[in-house]
């Protein structure tokens, strides 16, 4: 038990010989990446304030008020005894939520909205200036998405890093585990799993949430029709619009996570400056 | 074993903070410089000439917004914003059932005129059955029943400098600064599009008082803030700087998007 404390092992570690630094990350890269934090930040906040003021999701064209077409609702009703209490359906099923979802604020000042105020941008009820912030960071997210596409197609990041050959893929198990036992190497290329996040992120989350909300657009479903039908009507791509972004929040915070985990410092640097210190050469150990 | 214990603290600990980090978040910073009239706040509103600019490019001219079955009326049409205007004049008119009501076509136009809800019915008709896309996010299917708007512009011939077509409204929504009139207006591209119609009627019946009796506009490829209710009469301009706060519309002085094609 003692034989290894961690303490040691980590002095042990540094002791090592460091590994070199590498050139990583090309200056496109990190450029769109730091756009897409802020586009990303906005658009969630404001994307909550527009669905406070319509707080359902529905599948279908329409929304249903004399039939019940729901799937998702966050709501505020009076609880017995005179309370207001915050209320969240998904598929049927109702949940209290009082003080996160349907019903908060601080003590005295609690309101009926959705998603709490220090989760939207404005903080108070304003679905107009919501929309127009979203919409600007929509355009910023879509240009830095064509930016990123061609820089990353010619500068070889996209072949290189972001599609994964056959040695990656029967790789996959082994780093899977790698992961859940929280043991990262630091190589220069990323790893399958990076490989495949990255790789869903940019190739299906983003376009899926672009197309689902120019599917909300009377304009857009006037000149391409076919798109509102992909997506089996403007209800169900509010729905999808709203899971993708979940997805994305789920991404977020594993991302995070990871650099936090394997070397904040270290992913921090080369995602600003592109320099990397990836793990000495193995000794025999693996 | 030990390590693995540790290390899974150690990911308890950052995961803690990561949520901290989240809540700290907090939005309100941003308020003041979003409200309307700030520049960080018009910069962004500008991104709504690029959207108007681009989906023009895409949709043109013609391009219809989908049209439905019967069978996909599936409920009434929600009413929404003022649904039981009060003003005098709206009052005693609705009491004959509009058989008073004059719609007024007026400002740059070679021949001004009046049309009652009669010389309205007796026009050739228009009836399409659309979803309605409420700003708010939700949609309603219904069935209306009008005359082209093209029709009337081609009977009172707008002059060459005339740009907008706005639509004045007997309902009044109530603010700080007194009562300010529901007012709308449409560019005249979508005024001349063919499912542009003024609806008196809606799923086989008058138009309800709810859903803006006795007229109201479609504009089926924007939102719903577009199509005015309760039209008192139309005028046409070449810039709407004047009239009212200036922006184009009601909801527009509120801090809205003029082009609600999105």
């Amino acid at each position: 038990m003692s034989v290894t404390s961690p303490a040691a092992r980590e002095s042990a570690d540094t002791a090592k010989a460091k590994g070199p630094l590498v050139r990583r990350q090309s200056i496109w890269t990190r450029l769109t990446h730091w756009v897409w934090v802020v586009c990303l930040f906005f658009l969630l906040l404001t994307g909550l304030q527009i669905f406070n003021a319509h707080s359902s999701l529905y599948i279908g064209q329409q929304s249903g008020f004399e039939f019940d077409n729901s799937v998702f609702s966050i709501s505020a009703r009076y609880k017995e005894g005179g309370a207001i209490g915050g209320y969240t359906t998904i598929f049927g099923n109702t949940f209290e939520t009082t003080g996160l979802l349907g019903y908060s604020g601080p003590p005295g000042q609690e309101q009926v909205r959705a998603f709490p105020s220090w989760l939207t941008i404005p903080s108070y009820q304003d679905l107009a200036t919501g929309r127009v912030v979203h919409f600007f960071f929509g355009w910023v997210l879509v240009a830095t998405m064509a930016v990123w596409f061609l820089a990353s197609l010619l500068n070889g990041h996209l072949r290189r890093d972001i599609v994964p050959t056959g040695k990656d893929l029967r790789a996959l198990p082994g780093d899977a585990l790698d992961h859940a036992r929280l043991r990262f190497r630091h190589r220069r290329h990323y790893n399958v799993l990076q490989k495949l996040s990255y790789g869903l992120v940019l190739f299906i989350l983003f376009p899926l949430i672009v197309l689902t909300g120019l599917s909300m657009s009377p304009g857009i479903n006037a000149a391409w029709p076919w798109l509102i039908d992909i997506f089996g009507g403007r209800q169900t791509a509010r729905t999808i619009h709203f899971g993708v972004m979940v997805l994305l929040v789920v991404f977020f915070i594993a991302h995070v996570l990871m650099v936090l985990l394997s070397g904040p410092i270290n992913s921090m640097r080369s995602m600003i400056t592109g320099r990397y210190r990836i793990d000495p050469e193995p000794e025999g150990e693996r | 074993m030990k390590r693995a214990v540790l290390t899974r603290r150690k990911f308890l600990t950052t995961s803690a903070a990561g949520a901290a980090g989240l809540a700290l978040a907090g939005c309100d910073q941003f308020d003041a410089v979003l409200r309307p009239g700030h520049p960080v706040r018009d910069t962004m509103a500008a991104a709504n000439e690029i959207t108007f600019a681009a989906q023009r490019a895409l949709l043109g001219r013609e391009a219809l917004a989908r049209e439905f079955s019967e069978s996909e009326i599936r409920q009434g049409m929600r009413p929404n914003g003022s649904t039981d205007p009060n003003s005098l004049e709206y009052l005693f008119l609705r009491r004959s059932e509009f058989a008073l009501y004059r719609l007024r076509v007026e400002g740059l136009v070679e021949t001004p005129r009046e049309y009652s809800l009669a010389e309205l019915h007796n026009m050739p008709a228009r009836t399409q059955i659309t979803r309605h896309d409420c700003v708010e996010g939700w949609s309603c299917i219904a069935k209306w029943t009008g005359v082209p708007l093209a029709l009337i512009l081609d009977e009172v011939r707008p002059k060459s400098n005339a740009r907008y077509c706005v639509f004045h409204c007997f309902d009044i929504y109530a603010s700080v600064a007194g009562g300010r009139p529901y007012y709308e207006s449409i560019d005249m591209i979508d005024a001349r599009h063919p499912q542009t119609i003024l609806a008196y009627g809606m799923n086989d019946a008058s138009l309800p008082v709810a859903n803006g009796a006795p007229l109201r506009v479609r504009v089926e490829r924007q939102l719903g803030y577009k199509m005015a209710k309760y039209i008192q009469r139309i005028e046409l301009v070449e810039d709407f700087s004047q009239i009212h706060g200036g922006k184009g519309g009601y909801w527009q002085d509120h801090g809205y998007d003029w082009y609600a094609g999105i």
